[in-house]
């Protein structure tokens, strides 16, 4: 923890940073293209999970909705990591010290390891389910996690720019 | 409109979310998680339109399936953001040139959303096909960019 502190220390006393904070527009902009990348990236990711869910776009084959979305949500996702990157970049020891970032920041974590589960598990025998309306019960648990994950990622998020609680750092 | 602004502040709902520690947090996040449904269910019909995602579909398709949690998350959006609206309703919303702004895009976006993409999306399939449904999509990506721009930009007036 005290190693992540110091890099949030060296990290907010670089010119890049402190360019960052006191500049009048590059932090409004930056965080307008996190929002609309957010709508872009969780949007669609959302009309995804609706389909491992079985609620949307269900006369689609799984596979076919996934390649024609990735393309879209990669460029929302490469989107929100750089500006989410910068952001952080901007005062780095108080996001670190505040509880909603840590929780996002679990969120995230979380999320990816759902992917990933979904991947390595029900995602390997998809020729079976593909063109079923009604999703097997893993497919089902992976959209429905990924959709309250990226839910909750979102709430905490917004949350950061709270400061109800003391810092932790 | 002034008279209506300070109505809404001081209503039973403005004075509600002003005198709650939390309302307003919830209620912004709420309206931030409509916005990522709003924000897939436009997209997704208006890349459809320029035929850039489910090309295979037909475009009526692709926007009957949207269509449900477009209504939906343009009803959350104002169950949302009408309590967000009336807590500062005249001590800043009145005077914040984005909120204004925003006022304009969120009007003109409702309007050719229902009026005329939603028409030409579910209509005629040559015409959703056409380079006139790809002008009238790109415009759905600009008013809605427009609303979501201003409405992050009240914070920063």
């Amino acid at each position: 923890m005290s190693t992540m502190l110091s890099f949030c220390q060296w990290l907010a006393n670089t010119p890049f940073s402190s360019g960052i904070r006191e500049s009048t527009y590059i932090y409004p902009v930056v965080e307008s293209v996190h929002v609309l990348s957010l709508c872009m990236f969780i949007g669609l990711l959302l009309l995804w999970d609706l389909r491992l869910l079985g609620i949307t776009l269900r006369r689609i084959a799984v596979s076919e909705v996934w390649a024609r979305l990735i393309p879209w949500i990669t460029v929302g996702a490469v989107l929100m990591v750089i500006s989410g990157l910068l952001l952080f970049a901007s005062d780095p020891v108080r996001f670190f010290g505040n509880i909603f970032f840590r929780v996002k920041a679990v969120g995230l974590f979380l999320a990816l390891l759902n992917a990933l589960a979904f991947h390595l598990g029900i995602e390997r025998r998809i020729v079976e389910w593909d063109t079923s309306a009604i999703t097997p019960r893993a497919a089902k648990f992976a959209g429905a996690a990924s959709i309250a994950l990226w839910a909750a990622i979102v709430v905490t998020g917004r949350f950061v720019a709270y400061n109800w609680f003391p810092p932790l750092v | 409109m002034s008279p209506f602004f300070q109505w809404l502040e001081h209503s039973w709902l403005g004075t509600s979310v002003n005198n709650s520690l939390w309302a307003f947090a919830a209620f912004e996040a709420g309206h931030l998680l409509a916005l990522a449904v709003i924000g897939g269910a436009v997209l997704v019909v208006d890349l459809r339109m320029l035929g850039w995602v489910f090309p295979r579909q037909r475009v009526a398709e692709v926007a009957t399936e949207a269509r449900p949690w477009l209504i939906g998350s343009v009803v959350a959006m104002f169950l949302t953001g009408i309590p967000l609206m009336a807590s500062l309703a005249f001590s800043k919303y009145y005077f914040n040139e984005a909120f204004r702004l925003k006022m304009y895009f969120l009007a003109a976006a409702l309007l050719f959303t229902f009026f005329v993409r939603q028409r030409v999306a579910l209509g005629d399939d040559v015409r959703a096909n056409s380079m006139v449904a790809k002008a009238v999509a790109v415009m759905s990506v600009l008013l809605w960019s427009g609303v979501g721009v201003m409405g992050r930009g009240i914070g920063f007036y």
